[in-house]
């Protein structure tokens, strides 16, 4: 009863409410439900579906027919075998490790050189998409900048881009990417107190024991955003490789989301090609979910 | 210890000067061909100096309309974004309820969604839809993409400006949206501008949404038209492919540098990482 009568009394109040808390919510919800869940939800619906670009009056429910294609398919596989050589080499390690380095070195630097170094790694970050891709492209290519550095220094020159063509992908998104690695790092190495690392150094801890036991263990929530952060974002990395290699030569660049654009508008495949982006997007939605549970904790 | 410190600064300067050099060979290449009459694909000392690649792309349809298209899409986008974002980040900030804690974990899940993933998706819709080959389309779906970050980042800002202020606005009898546009939003102006430029920067450099949703080639923003350069004009001229590339990234340095100058180096990370 008396819960009864709150609630009644409540009532002017809780009309006025939507009025300022909803309303100024509306466009943004509208935009993210129509442009965002929208799409999101008939993903889902098409990847059920044998959904072809043209010529097809209606399409059929299919089941879990492109899910069993996909993972017989050869290429599927060997798409998700170079997201994972990609993943690993340009994300985990690369703009990890160097992004570690870079800001750790920076402590230690001149000012000029510290200044310099960054202006140019944020630089590459920078820029468009695109545009990177074309740099990488000319450094990578057989008359390019690296083969003439190569033969500068007597060593054997390779065509990058036609023999280790996910490798060549790999370093130019570690170009591209390692400069946020190397500010979240910047930012969180100057939260550490110098006090610890200089009463570890009075211990006589040396470099790498100093690293591996006071510094790693202090920025560790540092480490684990940062590399789920970069491994989402290379995840969805198209561009890049769509200029440097198109996948190619072959399809032993091709990574997930260049797959994924092949079957749907080269093989006009739209079914199948959004299974695979549904997969895709699971994998996206599994890392970011972990990530927002490390958040948590950290708010915590 | 003063000599050890000295030794270790030099080793660290020489390792960093060797990252610099490495990062820089690609950007030194851009510089050197886009005044290079002879330019290829390696870093050379150029043949001469020239101002012909710059004057052979500066027409109508090489630069000037794919820039305008770019200019169109990511302003009318922004513009789109920042609106909602500040709209929306106002109750998030101001008001409790028991639905904000799961509305903003949402948001930021979806933050980090591979946007790429349902481009194939997206397309299918909007042929639906008929907002295929479409500006507002565009503007409309590079706008939702950007909202989640553009919300948090907004949301976060807001919470930085204290609630008193606005308090004494009330009690004049302004309403919430005469207090946001008047009070809040001044007091967060560099907040605004990072989301702005932010969202401004991310759409500008964006090639695969503009890829998938445009069709006609007089529709086509920069960071697609880049790709007339190879393929359909055979013999690739690459001294005009630099040229086009340092016009064409030249506006979101500028921006980047005019943001992180007036908010410090880790600025945007702030928002995105710490949460």
């Amino acid at each position: 009863m008396t819960s009864r009568q709150q609630g009644a009394r409540a009532l002017p109040r809780a009309l006025t409410r939507p009025l300022t808390r909803v309303l100024p919510l509306t466009p943004a919800l509208v935009l993210l439900l129509l442009f965002l869940a929208g799409p999101i939800a008939y993903c889902v619906y098409i990847a059920f579906t044998d959904l072809q670009l043209t010529g097809q009056a209606h399409s059929s429910f299919v089941g879990l027919a492109n899910f069993r294609r996909a993972f017989r398919d050869e290429a599927f596989v060997n798409a998700v075998w170079l997201t994972l050589v990609f993943t690993v080499v340009s994300s985990l390690i690369g703009q990890n490790t160097l992004g570690l380095a870079l800001a750790g070195l920076m402590r230690r630097a001149s000012k000029p050189v510290r200044t310099l170094t960054g202006g140019i790694v944020v630089t590459a970050w920078v820029l468009p998409e695109v545009v990177a891709g074309f740099l990488l492209y000319a450094f990578f290519r057989r008359e390019g900048t690296l083969n003439a550095i190569l033969d500068w220094l007597h060593l054997p020159r390779q065509n990058w881009l036609f023999t280790l063509p996910i490798l060549a992908v790999s370093f130019a998104n570690v170009w591209r990417g390692t400069a946020f690695s190397m500010l979240v790092y910047s930012a969180a190495l100057d939260e550490i107190p110098g006090e610890i690392t200089e009463a570890a150094e009075v211990d006589g801890a040396g470099g790498w024991r100093r690293l591996w036991h006071v510094t790693l263990p202090m920025i560790r929530r540092s480490i684990a955003t940062n590399l789920m952060l970069n491994t989402l974002q290379t995840l969805s990395v198209f561009g890049l490789i769509w200029v440097m290699t198109r996948g190619g030569p072959g399809d032993r660049s091709q990574t997930l989301p260049l797959f994924m654009y092949e079957q749907a508008f080269q093989n006009s495949m739209i079914g199948y090609g959004t299974a695979v982006a549904l997969l895709l997007l699971l994998v996206g939605s599994l890392f970011s979910a972990v990530y927002l549970r490390l958040l948590k904790t950290e708010v915590q | 210890m003063p000599r050890q410190r000295t030794s270790r600064r030099l080793a660290a300067d020489a390792g960093l000067l060797v990252a610099a050099a490495a990062f820089a060979l690609p950007l030194v290449w851009v510089l050197l061909s886009c005044v290079d009459p002879h330019a290829n694909l390696r870093v050379k000392i150029p043949d001469g100096l020239t101002l012909g690649n710059f004057d052979t792309i500066l027409t109508p349809d090489i630069t000037y309309t794919p820039l305008l298209n770019s200019l169109i899409l990511c302003g009318g986008a922004t513009a789109l974004t920042v609106v909602c974002a500040a709209l929306a980040a106002y109750p998030l900030s101001r008001f409790r309820s028991r639905l904000n804690r799961p509305f903003l974990l949402t948001i930021l899940f979806a933050t980090s969604l591979p946007i790429t993933a349902i481009m194939v998706p997206v397309y299918a819709l909007f042929v639906r839809v008929n907002l295929i080959d479409t500006f507002q389309g565009t503007i409309l779906f590079f706008a939702a993409s950007q909202l989640p970050f553009a919300i948090w980042l907004m949301k976060n800002f807001m919470d930085g400006v204290p609630k008193e202020l606005e308090e004494a606005a009330w009690t004049d009898g302004a309403s919430a949206l005469q207090s946001l546009v008047r009070i809040v939003l001044p007091l967060m102006g560099p907040g605004v501008a990072v989301v702005t430029v932010f969202s401004f920067v991310l759409m500008w450099g964006n090639f695969f949404v503009p890829f998938m949703l445009l069709l006609s080639p007089d529709q086509m923003p920069a960071s697609v038209s880049i790709n007339d350069f190879f393929g359909n004009r055979g013999m690739v001229a690459y001294g005009q492919l630099a040229a086009f590339s340092v016009i064409y990234s030249t506006p979101v340095i500028l921006l980047y540098v005019l943001v992180a100058r007036k908010l410090g180096s880790g600025f945007a990370l702030g928002g995105a990482v710490k949460g």
